[in-house]
């Protein structure tokens, strides 16, 4: 299922005769895939980010990633029963804090120098873990909730949801923050230090485990985000809800280079606009997944490291 | 009291043993080095002395203090830190930038200035290419900013992995300089060296290293005069 299905932001047009009218609506169909475009892109570009800073500075994929959307959606679901929406996002981003910081010290710190291939099984398998947990704590069924209802406005005649653009608007903090914080930061630094040298890093004084506990608590936090864009845009949840925009975020990642702040931005933009044009496009709209796909396999062949990812000299 | 005291030191790689039980000491205000052809264990030495590979056995004591397991971000925040063989040098970040992440371990931020200035008096070329992407300077360029940085969290023992390697004569000689001038300025060197000549020129003692075994110790001047020495390292 893609995010863009879930979107109602259509064009409200008479369906008009004249050569202006069609032309006014090419104009606003535009609009429409623009703006979808920047929203799914955003929410890909969010996850993302938790990807590719982990998979910087741990040199590790987190498959679960994605399920601690799930786990964020289900937090705001659960504070929703017996509170307010602000409450229930900060609770949300709390919870998905300490889940990150949870698995990462269970599962994946124990297993630091072990190869990679027992790091991405184990990864895949808290992924199944966190899933089947809340389908025994939840049960299957989907579970409805509304947080917030922002509403529509008429943009030069196209509706727009209103929450598309606070998507949009969070997004564009959210990694202008981030950029902010990687560079001028002594923590944001030492990021960048442990990225590129562990051992180095530790000739500085850096905790290397510290380190990678925030990252993997700020990937954590930016998951919760994603997990309440996902619910304003579709009110339900499942324990399945992570899963598809996990992969597609993670595929958003390789293709701006994993590793890259930038480059999950702009993978994750790129795979929002694909994304809204195919469904726009009712021949290829079934086949939206695997052209996305696709395209991540193309940019494999053509670009290894993706658009904005850094080939890194092997150390000897 | 010895200001670095290692006993009985044990290495191993899976089930190779690269240490058989190694003993050395430092006393402050020393220059001393580790000498060994490769593969000696060196490298080995340095970087389990430090903490950043594990020791199966023996003990490290620093100004008295057990250090044997302390993780090596603690161990360079009691004042020890080390210039890494290959530089290893953070590529992406500024020449500024790394010399801020060499204090990284210095809580009190007023000396920064300070120390930043002195080590751009130190190497005026640094001072040069302060804003410049740290990969693109030279190799030499590269090895006085790995000392730069180490200088950063004011050691009080500083232990140099192959400082010279890879550089022009020309740069070697510089660096011995700037090694004897550290040292001169109150910083306890421990040197790991190729060049057997030109480091047991500057130190005041040195051990030999063979196959993970301390073989022979002695002055600098002694060492360099020992006919195994001469053989085997100097070059006849």
């Amino acid at each position: 299922m893609n995010i863009s299905n879930l979107l109602d932001c259509s064009v409200m047009s008479g369906g008009g005769a004249s050569f202006g009218d069609k032309l006014a609506d090419i104009g606003r169909e535009l609009i429409t895939i623009i703006i979808n475009g920047l929203s799914v892109g955003g929410i890909y570009a969010m996850i993302a980010l938790g990807y590719t800073m982990v998979y910087g500075i741990a040199k590790m994929l987190n498959f679960a990633h994605g399920d601690i959307i799930m786990v964020g959606a289900y937090a705001i679901y659960v504070v929703m029963l017996i509170s307010n929406p602000i409450v229930a996002i900060l609770c949300s981003i709390v919870v998905c804090i300490l889940m990150g910081v949870l698995i990462e010290k269970v599962a994946y710190k124990p297993l630091r120098g072990a190869s990679p291939l027992a790091v991405l099984i184990t990864a895949i398998g808290v992924s199944y873990l966190l899933q089947s947990l809340a389908q025994i704590i939840f049960g299957s069924d989907p579970k409805f909730v509304v947080v917030y209802d922002f509403g529509a406005i008429n943009i030069l005649g196209v509706r727009i949801q209103v929450f598309t653009l606070v998507t949009l608007a969070v997004t564009v903090v959210v990694m202008v923050a981030l950029t902010l914080f990687v560079k001028m930061t002594r923590i944001g630094r030492a990021m960048i230090a442990v990225s590129e040298d562990k051992g180095a890093a530790q000739l500085m004084g850096i905790n290397v485990n510290n380190i990678i506990t925030v990252t993997f608590a700020i990937g954590s936090s930016l998951a919760a985000v994603a997990g309440l864009f996902y619910l304003l845009k579709a009110p339900t949840v499942s324990n399945t809800l992570g899963a598809m925009p996990g992969i597609k975020a993670f595929t958003a990642a390789v293709i701006g280079g994993i590793g890259s702040i930038p480059g999950a931005m702009l993978g994750g933009l790129l795979l929002g606009f694909v994304e809204c044009i195919a469904a726009k496009i009712t021949v290829i709209a079934p086949y939206t997944d695997a052209i996305e796909f696709s395209i991540l396999i193309i940019i494999l062949l053509v670009r290894p490291t993706g658009f904005l990812g850094k080939k890194r000299r092997e150390k000897v | 009291m010895a200001l670095l005291e290692v006993k009985n030191l044990e290495v191993y790689y899976g089930v190779i043993c690269a240490l058989k039980g190694i003993s050395f000491e430092v006393n402050r205000g020393e220059i001393v080095t580790l000498i060994g052809a490769n593969g000696a264990g060196k490298t080995t030495t340095m970087q389990s002395v430090v903490g950043l590979i594990p020791k199966r056995g023996g003990q490290v004591l620093y100004n008295g203090k057990e250090i044997t397991h302390t993780p090596c971000h603690k161990i360079v925040r009691l004042g020890m830190t080390q210039v890494p063989e290959g530089r290893r040098i953070f590529q992406e970040l500024t020449v500024y930038e790394n010399l801020l992440m060499g204090a990284y371990s210095v809580k009190d931020s007023s000396g920064f200035k300070n120390d930043i200035e002195a080590v751009y008096t130190r190497f005026p070329r640094l001072a040069e290419r302060r804003n410049q992407i740290a990969g693109t300077l030279s190799g030499g360029e590269q090895q006085m900013l790995a000392m730069g940085r180490a200088l950063m969290s004011h050691p009080d023992l500083l232990m140099l992995d192959e400082p010279s390697m890879g550089l022009s004569p020309l740069l070697v000689d510089q660096v011995f300089e700037i090694i004897k001038d550290i040292n001169r300025d109150g910083t306890t060197i421990l040197l790991v060296e190729q060049n057997a000549g030109k480091s047991l020129a500057i130190s005041d003692r040195a051990y030999v290293l063979e196959n993970g075994r301390i073989v022979l110790s002695g002055t600098g001047k002694e060492l360099s005069e020992s006919e195994m020495v001469r053989k085997a390292y100097l070059g006849g």
